[in-house]
């Protein structure tokens, strides 16, 4: 096999080398958080009902057990947003006193294994008043709803609105308006290692060493101590290989800080271990949201104004910590998309329910806001009998930067190009005979576009803009050289999957004339790694990566200094490449291990112009940049059962420089099959009493590999000096299109039944539904 | 997700088997066959037997053999094993074609075609199988063995007319006629998942006209069954559009249909109507 | 808590005996009384697949299968496929494709595919991507899964 990781070469980025990740985790050392032994098992017990007043608890003889009472002295999370309107609201990190949906965690029991732990659990009993539950964002909103929590009237935790200028006069003098409802249902991100902690209590330190499969090491600790009233010092955090994320992981998990509580107080370890029933009920879950859109347009089919309703349903308390806020917020400031429009009106809520609470998940309210806008665009573009690749031609903003009615500035992207590409690639024309011909024999094929940015990268300001009391923007790195050579790349970023021990490499090693297999990057450790925010929100390369690269130019400035002494040289005429700092045109070097050493051991040579040893800091605080694409599927749709079947997908995109093309591909392609996923069959669904009815992966159904057609992918790249290496954010952007232009394409499939899908997921029982509803309005 | 504790039981003849699920039967004793149904219920202690019998290691319950025309299969015979046709002709090819829809392939090398039948899984590919062939149930006790045709098997959602003594030994499947032809469709979310309604069909031609039609619906009620009306609308018919179109909407008069996250009974009774023309369509093609 | 059975387990050819209650599966056994982390635990009810290992040489989820049930088989697990620090084909083919991301889901595709393409070497490759519907990945939306899988089949049947 080709082992490209070897030697040296000219550029290490933009090259398609294999992971440093896989052959650990090929060979089973992958090093998983339930992987460590304890010497107890932690089970929860969970509330049975959505709303209540816990009476009482019983304890079974001789089990351990710590209820909220034990945790008295540990404070309820509290996330705080210092704008529209959020209402700050308690979680108690065991319900105390109250339950608010099915599956909050009640009692911590403690046994030697895990079957025993769940034997005393099932044998307990929690005596509930059940009170009246509100399950649907809607009515939750409604006069004379129960309230979920006293001080959030009509359950509003967040209200964020927004009008431009004029905007009613331009939305009246427009030529047509349109309006549509939508309704993304509820999902869980479902990755496959569950959520996992295990704490364990150092006699000699008096440390407690969390493990846990965390996106965001760094904030558990700040968290957890303070919620605890421990030092910080006393907690270190460690993110070993995480099974995926998707943002599930990014929020504090209150288990884990009762995992912290028991190895403190019984001086021990403790671990637990979620399993699969209580990830899909009581984990966290995302993108229930309604959504109401009013375009206003020219005689040109050119869209001139927006108003837009959205409503989140939240759940029952608010994630640690982005807050519940981020689906609401994330929406309003982002439903324009990448359209050039100026006038735009929204008002956009959070809203309490009897539901898991709500946490971000790859994409964050855009694979809802995109479906919505996406079918806007198409529904408008069959009332002008235009295309819909024509309606986003005369739509999608051109000119850059570009600054959105909601003020954000898109930098230079492709958004024209990426759709003609995509258009070119499933040969639109050649489709639409084909469609017509399969329609004549009762065959139901359609296609669907989806063009959308995606903001990626960015720093504190956007953070802080959202009113948000943490501001996760920069990142940190600290880049070593130990008296061997050997280079460590430390970050606070927290890579799941990602690749990035393998792309940072990349970018020290053409920085430090090396190659990538001599670098080690550490992360996923709070005593290892400085602080920082870990890996979401598709920002870890851009902006850990542009920190590592302004480490490594310092590192280098340094390793040049050192050679010039050594080697007795102007510092301009040394050059490092290959491992070695040489003198140019000469065959004066040394390599890169002697420099290392003289820096430790023999730095009297440097006549105190030079400090000892080799470690420098960056830091890195972007103001962010858009990515930017188009997907475009095609699909059938068997009118008889409902079924769709996505026949093929083409991804164009634009992420700036791609610093391992291989590495990119793998996010999109993950990325849209998550997104085919949301469109299709993924959906938690409660009964009207707030129980979760899809508590398996035979009822929430994540695709396999039968429902995912051969996706095509096809880059730009766009490098426009908006980061440091030129490289644009692209984990989230493969589950934000996809959910679109399957919808799009569902309804384009429909088009001559007169139906119309605006859910997700589009199931079959949905699509029969409409089709039976159509035929009955016909008849 | 860990199951309750039981007692674990490792007979290795029928006589032992037999003498422990008479003994343990009544105390909440389990037959553990491949699993593949029963363990998923133990992890969510939807089912919690306090004794579990594993006849995996009993003697000569891997036993598939042709006895006249009958297609014997014993409780231990996995569902893989019916990936090749099991025997020549109809019936091998049409297990094999059924085969393929039973859950995954790891599951399909552990699962057993009688354990489903014990299990009565509405949503069972090899119980429509049963029902539809009019397959013959041989139990055993130590009362003795008794038959129990596929009719009187199935008396609802995982629930048979087996006694708790009893063990299910093995299957007599009726051997279908060369000239028959079959169909199976089933419409599932995902490769591998449930049935939530599939159709299994198969009848002869005797001067282009339809003979001994059966058609049997699986998934969408408590029970699979035939339905004889639908089977009606096709006996002395010809193939086709018309006479499967009859059937189909029989089907659908006929089937009181389960409802659940996954289906309500008006798309229910859509998919019936979907199968049961698809699999009829199938059958002459 | 149940009484507790003797039994032995063959792990990748090393013996070990051990006391586990019936009730413990195979996957949990393997993992804790065998110390073999490797193979990973997604769903415990036999959908994900995460937990697949092979057992006398058919691909099993050892949720699904009890710990007592399988004294005395040969079970290999994913830490038995390198040889030392040798990747065998199928592995090296998933890195050439990038066929894992988070790498949770890869033991139990690795042991899968291993089990069906030694079972049966001549698969169609309809039939392996029919085989590969039985687990559950979330990262690499399978496309490079299939890739790899395809190619280390192809390789086999060349040798």
């Amino acid at each position: 096999m080709n082992r490209p990781t070897k030697g040296s070469g000219p550029a290490w980025v933009g090259r398609a080398i294999r992971r440093l990740e896989d052959p650990a985790l090929l060979a089973g050392g992958g090093r998983f958080t339930a992987d460590l032994p304890a010497a107890h098992r932690v089970r929860f017990v969970r509330s049975p009902v959505a709303a209540g007043r816990i009476k009482a608890i019983s304890r079974p003889d001789g089990a351990f057990i710590v209820t909220a009472a034990e945790l008295a002295a540990v404070n309820p999370v509290v996330p705080a947003l210092h704008k529209f309107g959020y209402v700050p609201v308690a979680q108690p990190v065991l319900a105390c006193g109250f339950v608010r949906y099915v599956g909050e965690p009640i009692a911590a029991v403690v046994a030697p294994s895990e079957a025993e732990a769940e034997d005393i659990a099932e044998a307990m009993s929690v005596d509930i008043a059940e009170a009246a539950p509100v399950i649907d964002a809607r009515a939750a909103l409604a006069d004379g709803a129960p309230l979920v929590h006293a001080q959030a009237a009509r359950n509003l935790v967040v209200e964020g609105k927004i009008e431009t200028p004029g905007f009613a006069a331009v939305q009246a003098a427009a030529h047509r308006r349109v309006t549509i409802e939508l309704r993304s249902r509820r999902q869980n991100a479902t990755p496959l290692e569950a959520r996992a902690g295990h704490a364990t209590f150092d006699l000699a330190s008096g440390r407690v060493t969390l493990t846990c499969a965390t996106q965001m090491p760094h904030l558990m600790r700040t968290a957890i101590a303070d919620l605890i009233g421990m030092p910080e010092g006393e907690l270190r955090v460690i993110a070993p290989d995480v099974g995926g994320g998707f943002g599930q992981k990014m929020s504090l998990v209150p288990e884990y800080v009762v995992l912290v509580w028991l190895a403190r107080t019984l001086r021990s370890s403790v671990a637990w271990t979620e399993d699969r029933r209580e990830n899909l009920v009581a984990s966290f879950h995302s993108r229930d949201q309604y959504i109401r859109l009013n375009g206003a347009f020219t005689a040109e089919a050119k869209i001139v104004a927006l108003s837009a309703e959205v409503i989140a349903n939240v759940g029952a308390y608010s994630c640690y910590p982005t807050t519940c806020a981020v689906e609401p917020l994330m929406a309003m400031a982002e439903l324009p998309g990448p359209y050039d429009l100026q006038a735009y009106a929204c008002v956009a809520r959070g809203v309490l329910t009897n539901t898991c609470p709500m946490a971000p998940y790859r994409g964050v309210s855009r694979p809802v806001i995109t479906m919505a806008l996406e079918r806007l665009m198409d529904v408008t573009a069959v009332q002008f009998g235009l295309e819909p690749a024509e309606i986003r031609r005369r739509n999608l903003i051109e000119k850059f930067p570009y600054t959105s009615a909601t003020g954000l500035v898109f930098d230079a992207g492709t958004y024209r190009q990426t759709l003609d590409m995509a258009v070119a690639a499933l040969d639109l024309p050649a489709f639409r005979r084909r469609q017509q011909q399969a329609r004549s024999q009762g065959c139901y094929l359609g296609i669907g576009f989806a063009t959308f940015s995606e903001r990626t990268g960015y720093g504190t300001p956007a953070f802080a803009a959202r009113g948000m009391a943490v501001t996760p923007g920069w990142e940190t790195v600290e880049l070593t050289i130990d008296p061997s050579g050997c280079v460590e790349v430390r970050t606070g970023a927290s890579p799941h999957g990602q690749g990035l021990r393998t792309t940072l490499a990349q970018l020290v090693a053409d920085e430090l004339g090396l190659a990538p297999d001599r670098i080690k990057v550490v992360h996923g450790d709070t005593d290892r790694a400085p602080y920082g925010w870990g890996t979401f929100a598709s920002r870890s390369l851009v902006i850990a990566g542009g920190a590592s690269v302004l480490a490594a130019r310092k590192v280098h400035a340094k390793l040049v200094k050192i050679a010039s002494h050594l080697l007795e040289a102007a510092a301009d005429d040394i050059v490092l490449a290959d491992g070695v700092a040489r003198v140019a045109g000469t065959d004066r070097a040394l390599p890169i291990e002697a420099l290392a050493r003289a820096a430790y051991h023999q730095v009297h040579l440097f006549k105190g112009e030079i400090d000892p040893g080799i470690s420098e800091t960056a830091t890195y605080d972007p103001p962010g940049t858009f990515s930017n694409a188009c997907h475009a599927g095609i699909v059938a749709v068997d009118v008889e059962t409902g079924r769709v079947t996505v026949e093929k997908f083409v991804v164009a995109e634009d992420a700036g420089r791609l610093v391992n093309p291989l590495i990119v591909d793998g996010q999109i392609l993950g990325g849209v099959a998550q997104g085919i996923g949301n469109a299709l069959l993924e959906e938690i669904v409660y009964d009207d009493t707030g129980n979760v009815l899809t508590a398996t992966l035979a009822d929430f159904l994540p695709p396999t590999s039968r429902e995912i057609p051969p996706i095509e992918l096809l880059h730009l790249q766009t490098l426009n000096g908006m980061t440091i290496t030129q490289a644009k954010g692209l984990g989230e952007g493969g589950a934000i299109g996809a959910p679109a232009a399957i919808i799009n394409a569902v309804n384009d499939a429909l088009a001559p039944f007169g139906v119309s899908i605006n859910e997700i997921p589009a199931t079959p029982r949905r699509i029969r539904a409409a089709l039976r509803q159509a035929r009955k309005k016909l008849v | 997700m860990k199951p309750a504790p039981f007692v674990y039981h490792a007979p290795k003849t029928v006589d032992d088997a037999v003498a422990r699920l008479a003994e343990l039967g009544p105390l909440d004793g389990r037959v553990l066959a491949g699993g593949q149904s029963l363990i998923p219920m133990m992890a969510f202690r939807m089912a919690r037997p306090a004794h579990l019998i594993d006849i995996n290691s009993v003697e000569g319950l891997d036993r598939l053999a042709v006895e006249g025309d009958v297609l014997s299969i014993a409780a231990c015979v996995r569902h893989a094993a019916f990936h090749r046709p099991v025997v020549p002709g109809p019936t091998g090819a049409l297990l094999a074609l059924v085969a393929r829809n039973i859950g995954h392939y790891p599951i399909r090398l552990r699962g057993t075609f009688c354990g489903s039948l014990a299990h009565a899984d509405p949503a069972s590919e090899w119980c429509l199988t049963a029902a539809t062939l009019g397959a013959d149930i041989v139990a055993v006790s130590r009362r003795g063995p008794r038959t129990i045709a596929a009719d009187d098997y199935f008396t609802g959602i995982m629930t048979t007319t087996l006694a708790e003594d009893e063990l299910l030994l093995g299957t007599r499947l009726p051997l279908l006629a060369p000239d028959t032809h079959f169909g199976f469709y089933e419409f599932s979310r995902r490769a591998g998942d449930y049935a939530i309604a599939m159709a299994l069909a198969t009848f002869r031609l005797q001067d282009g006209l339809i003979v001994e039609p059966r058609l049997g619906i699986g998934g969408a009620e408590a029970r699979p069954r035939r339905i004889p009306a639908a089977e009606a609308a096709l006996a002395g018919r010809k193939p086709g559009g018309e006479s499967f179109r009859a059937a189909a909407e029989a089907a659908a008069a006929a089937v009181e249909p389960l409802e659940d996250i996954h289906a309500d009974a008006e798309f229910r009774l859509d998919l019936v109507r979907a199968v049961t023309r698809r699999a009829l369509e199938q059958a002459l093609a | 808590m149940s009484e507790r059975s003797e039994i032995t387990l063959k792990v990748n050819g090393q013996l070990h005996a051990i006391r586990v209650e019936p009730r413990r599966t195979l996957v949990d056994a393997i993992r804790e009384e065998c110390g073999q982390t490797g193979t990973h635990i997604g769903c415990e009810h036999g959908v994900c697949g995460a937990c697949t290992v092979l057992v006398d040489g058919e691909p099993v989820r050892s949720c699904l299968m009890f710990a007592v049930q399988a004294q005395g088989k040969d079970i290999r697990t994913v830490e038995g496929l390198a040889n030392g620090e040798e990747l065998n084909p199928l592995q090296r083919a998933f890195m050439e494709h990038h066929a894992l991301q988070c790498g949770f889901c890869t033991p139990g595709f690795l042991m899968l595919v291993t089990g069906v393409l030694e079972r049966e070497p001549d698969i169609s490759d309809e039939d392996l991507v029919d085989v590969l519907a039985s687990n559950l990945c979330r990262c690499t939306g399978y496309q490079n899964i299939v890739k790899a899988v395809r190619a280390a089949a192809a390789d086999m049947r060349r040798r």
